[in-house]
């Protein structure tokens, strides 16, 4: 009876084949679907059982992982979530994560390559890496400032503070702000609950209003009037242009008017420097409509303006100009209106190019990463996005912006400190005449040696009912007020 | 097999038996290998838990050596000629099964303590003391039974307690023997056996004596169909009697697994006794005709069959399991996530049923290619004592033994796999589970029992010079007819 214990040997071995093929299908073939499987929590708690990386600014720590006793290993906590949530983002097992959170992720779960060595040695023990740690540019003394600024009269708006020399992003607030530690709870109704109530919210509170929404520039669009104006070698500060208080439209029946309908100054012509400081809408049409679209156009491109893949690292939305097909649309833009839309951020970094000699720096929101064990591992270096401007040009334009801040409303002052401004009030909405506009103040300081550079936009004048706000009465005192900051901390 | 024995010292040219190779240097240079492999992933284990390198860890691994220092010393006093390869195989596997039991000890520790609660008994101090009681009965069984042949004498005997045993759970009242939905359990305060594990034994025993005893009666020739020799309907009992006795477990103990195990063994001995493929096609179409008449009648059935065939379908109720189980293994990849640092614990029973999925994670498709290379290993050396014995209840006996290992490595790697539908079986010598670690320990002392005899000198003819006895296994002893 050998023949059929060999054959019943010959059937095991298929036995066992089979199941080797079928191991082979479930853990090769098909591995990689049910690694994806949202059902499968393997890969999301493998991912919380090891301690994700902190952020932090200065030496305040803003995001921190602590350990837990629950299944969940570590519970992701957020110092001062609301002021530094537009940086940081959240982190939540149900809503995935936003911010740095979502754009440093494979530095703060460990996986980056950068940080491969310690990697390497986890490897060999088959421990679970740890993450590597992220310092953010941000300046604690600044950004609380500034959230302070805008919340202490509930504005929605966003603050965006820069180093005009590296393109550090010094501050970036958008209010009202949300506080990511309930998102990161281990909680799943604590979390539903919170994701409701944020995403309900009204004015929205998880939109970075920094980089992530454009608003029309209004009358700080006039800085790059200027700036392509001085640079063609066709204009001065001196240059005359009309003073009329209205002029109408290229080629319609429109009429477009100064400020509350003024005459710029009291001559027939005003200079360059005086229609600037004034911010006279009939000037500057006038003078696009000389310059021509090209000029205007690639003036703000190379402020940056257009760059679609701008990231910080989170990416950075879209500024625009807009279509423009005719010379009346050219002379609307001109005044940072009709398409014109500008992130606060790439506001800021016209002013900040300005301040730079004309060098406009790429903005960034890390400045170093760091192993596990807080040692440096990369450290961010200055990036030339390219000049905007010559540094004659960048001159002038600081001079004619000092000349601006010395003839404003003096709310909120620093004494000893010279700044260099421009202010703006964009109409905007359905009904522009009945709405309060978006106010913006822009600027850096010190004017001769500058160390920050800001820009403050405030929605729709911080106030339904102020239809008569201006950057100027609105915004400039809160720019002031985180230019104070930002030169108090560097004292 | 002519394997060179390590430890034997005397020339090959001296003809005294004491110079045939017995094989027992290399069971103990592979016996200490398999606990080099043990205590290496019991370390892994630790290290990855951030556990310490405590005392439980020299616990583990000195119950570990000792015991089977212990099993080696009785195979070298009481079958000094079985199979080398049979006991390391079996140690290797039941160490690692001890080194997950251990690891999901940990996990579920872990677990109590996140919910704040007291951490539950550990189940590897339980499991060390099953594969005590399972090496004594494997001493026991290796002393007390110093032939095989022996055994055929009681053949009706362990006939009739085997039935009982397998019967014995499926009468009681549910409160005792049922677990689960499947009754086959006696329980008696906290400690539960499944009696269905022993029965198998002893109705391997049965068969074979009973099949050897009749197999004339099995091959006389009935009518002719198809070229194949059917058997004469009255020589249809046995077989039907198998038949009634899985469907009878089907029923009152509603356990797939044990059933399909059970008519699989008693089919392979009627194959292995007559030589007729008709035996296992009128089997088969017996046992396909039971399936039919079982999704039919069975809602657990029904469930089951749905299941395999998506578990997705119903994930959080019914396929949650299995569908668990693939997650693992998906997850696992082919390296596995290292031992301690994947999540087994999230399937249910996973130190149980599917302690394949719990290994298969952690250890990847290499690692369960390595396992079933070793179930190959132990079950093609359980086969080959079958060749070499001489006598046909040896050869029935050890075809049976071997083939319940292969057919239940089978049916619950297939399962917990996807495979074929699950059924509830445990994985010979991995799983945790008294009864089945006790029962299997004594299946392989049958085993090394048998090769023992396969490979040991004729005792009464020592005047003829012979050839070494490891290869006389693929002689024809006797004409099987």
């Amino acid at each position: 009876m050998n023949t059929p214990v060999r054959r019943i040997a010959i059937a095991v071995m298929v036995m066992i084949l089979l199941l080797m093929a079928n191991l082979t299908y479930v853990q090769v073939v098909q591995a990689g679907d049910y690694r994806a499987d949202p059902r499968n929590q393997r890969v999301l708690l493998a991912e919380y059982s090891r301690k994700r990386g902190q952020i932090s600014a200065a030496r305040q720590i803003v995001a921190s992982s602590v350990e837990t006793n629950d299944r969940l290993r570590y519970l992701r906590q957020y110092t001062d979530g609301p002021i530094y949530a537009p940086i940081t983002g959240y982190y939540s097992q149900t809503y995935s994560s936003s911010g740095v959170e979502r754009a440093a992720d494979s530095v703060l779960n460990g996986s980056d390559d950068r940080l491969f060595s310690r990697r390497l040695s986890d490897l060999i023990t088959g421990r679970d890496p740890s993450g590597g740690n992220v310092v953010l540019t941000i300046d604690p003394n600044i950004q609380k400032a500034a959230y302070d600024q805008l919340t202490r009269k509930g504005y929605t708006g966003s603050v965006v503070a820069l180093r005009p020399q590296t393109g550090e992003i010094l501050a970036m607030v958008s209010t009202p702000s949300y506080d990511p530690n309930p998102l990161a709870s281990h909680n799943s109704e604590e979390q539903m609950a919170a994701w409701q109530s944020y995403n309900a919210a009204d004015p929205p509170v998880l939109v970075n209003r920094a980089i992530s929404e454009t608003y029309p520039p209004g009358s700080t669009f006039k800085l790059i009037d200027t700036a392509a104006a001085l640079s063609s070698g066709r204009y001065t500060p001196d240059s005359q242009l009309t003073a009329a208080p209205s002029i109408t439209l290229t080629g319609t029946n429109t009429d477009l008017r100064n400020f509350n309908g003024n005459a710029c100054g009291t001559s027939q012509t005003a200079s360059l420097r005086d229609a600037l400081q004034r911010s006279c809408n009939t000037a500057f049409a006038q003078l696009a409509g000389d310059l021509g679209e090209q000029a205007i156009r690639q003036q703000a491109e190379a402020f940056g303006i257009g760059k679609t893949d701008l990231t910080i690292p989170m990416p950075v939305a879209m500024s625009t100009i807009g279509d423009i097909p005719d010379k009346a649309a050219l002379e609307q833009s001109s005044i940072g209106q009709r398409d014109v839309a500008l992130t606060p951020l790439q506001n800021a970094m016209v002013v900040a190019a300005i301040a730079n000699g004309g060098q406009v720096m790429a903005p960034h929101l890390i400045k170093e990463i760091q192993s596990q064990e807080l040692d440096p591992v990369e450290t961010t270096q200055p990036d030339r996005i390219g000049p905007a401007v010559t540094p004659a040009v960048a001159q002038t334009l600081t001079d004619m912006m000092v000349n601006n801040e010395n003839s404003y409303q003096s709310i909120g002052k620093i004494t000893g400190v010279q700044i260099a401004a421009k202010t703006g009030t964009a109409e905007h909405g359905s009904d522009p005449k009945n709405t309060p506009p978006h106010v913006w103040y822009v600027a850096f300081a010190p004017a001769q040696n500058p160390q920050v550079a800001v820009a403050v936009m405030v929605e729709s004048g911080g106030d339904p009912n102020n239809l008569a706000a201006t950057g100027g009465a609105v915004a400039a005192p809160i720019g002031r007020a985180v230019i104070g900051a930002a030169l108090g901390a560097g004292r | 097999m002519a394997v060179p024995d390590v430890s034997a010292g005397p020339s090959p040219a001296t003809p005294a038996p004491a110079a045939l190779p017995t094989g027992r240097g290399i069971e103990l240079v592979l016996l200490a290998f398999a606990a080099v492999l043990v205590t290496g992933a019991l370390v892994l284990v630790e290290a990855n838990q951030e556990q310490e390198l405590t005392r439980v860890l020299i616990f583990v691994g000195l119950a570990y050596l000792g015991l089977f220092t212990i099993a080696h010393v009785a195979v070298r006093r009481f079958a000094p000629y079985a199979d080398p390869l049979i006991l390391p195989c079996v140690a290797l596997l039941n160490g690692l099964g001890l080194v997950m039991i251990h690891r999901l000890d940990l996990a579920e520790a872990d677990r109590a303590q996140a919910l704040g609660r007291e951490a539950p008994t550990e189940l590897i101090s339980r499991q060390i003391a099953w594969t005590a009681i399972g090496l004594v009965l494997f001493v026991a069984v290796l002393w007390i039974v110093r032939d095989h042949r022996t055994l055929s004498r009681y053949a009706y005997t362990a006939g009739f307690a085997g039935l009982v045993l397998l019967a014995l759970p499926g009468l009681l009242p549910s409160s005792i023997s049922e677990v689960n939905g499947a009754k086959l359990w006696i329980r008696i305060g906290p400690v539960g056996i499944q009696p269905g594990e022993f029965a198998k034994i002893l109705l391997i025993v049965f068969f074979a004596a009973f099949l050897m005893q009749k197999r004339d009666l099995f091959t006389t020739a009935g009518r002719k169909f198809l070229g194949m020799e059917l058997p004469r309907g009255r020589d249809l009992g046995p077989l039907l009697l198998a038949w009634g006795l899985s469907v009878g477990v089907l029923v009152l103990e509603r356990d797939l697994g044990t059933s399909l195990l059970f008519f699989g063994i008693v089919l392979v001995l009627l194959y292995a006794a007559t030589e007729r493929v008709s035996w296992m096609l009128i089997g088969l179409s017996f046992f396909l005709g039971g399936c039919l008449i079982a999704y039919q009648l069975f809602s657990h059935v029904r469930v089951r069959v749905q299941v395999w065939l998506d578990p997705f379908a119903d994930f959080a109720g019914t396929g949650y399991q299995i569908g668990q189980a693939l997650f693992g293994l998906g997850t696992g990849g082919v390296g596995g996530t290292g031992l301690g640092a994947g999540r087994p614990d999230l399937v249910p029973y996973a130190e149980s049923d599917f302690m394949l999925s719990s290994l298969g994670e952690e250890l990847g498709l290499i690692g369960l290619a390595a396992i079933l290379v070793v179930y190959l290993v132990l079950i093609t050396r359980g086969l080959r004592s079958a060749l070499a014995v001489r006598d046909s209840f040896g050869k029935l006996l050890a075809t049976g033994l071997a083939f319940t290992l292969a057919l239940q490595v089978f049916i619950v790697i297939g399962g917990a796999s996807k495979l074929i539908p699950l059924t509830g079986l445990t994985l010979p010598f991995l799983s945790y589970g008294g009864s089945s670690l006790v029962a299997n320990y004594a299946l392989v002392a049958l085993l090394l029992r048998v090769s023992n005899a396969a490979r040991a000198p004729l005792p009464r003819r020592p005047a003829a010079p012979l050839p070494p006895l490891a290869d006389a296994g693929t002689e024809l002893v006797e004409r099987p007819r």
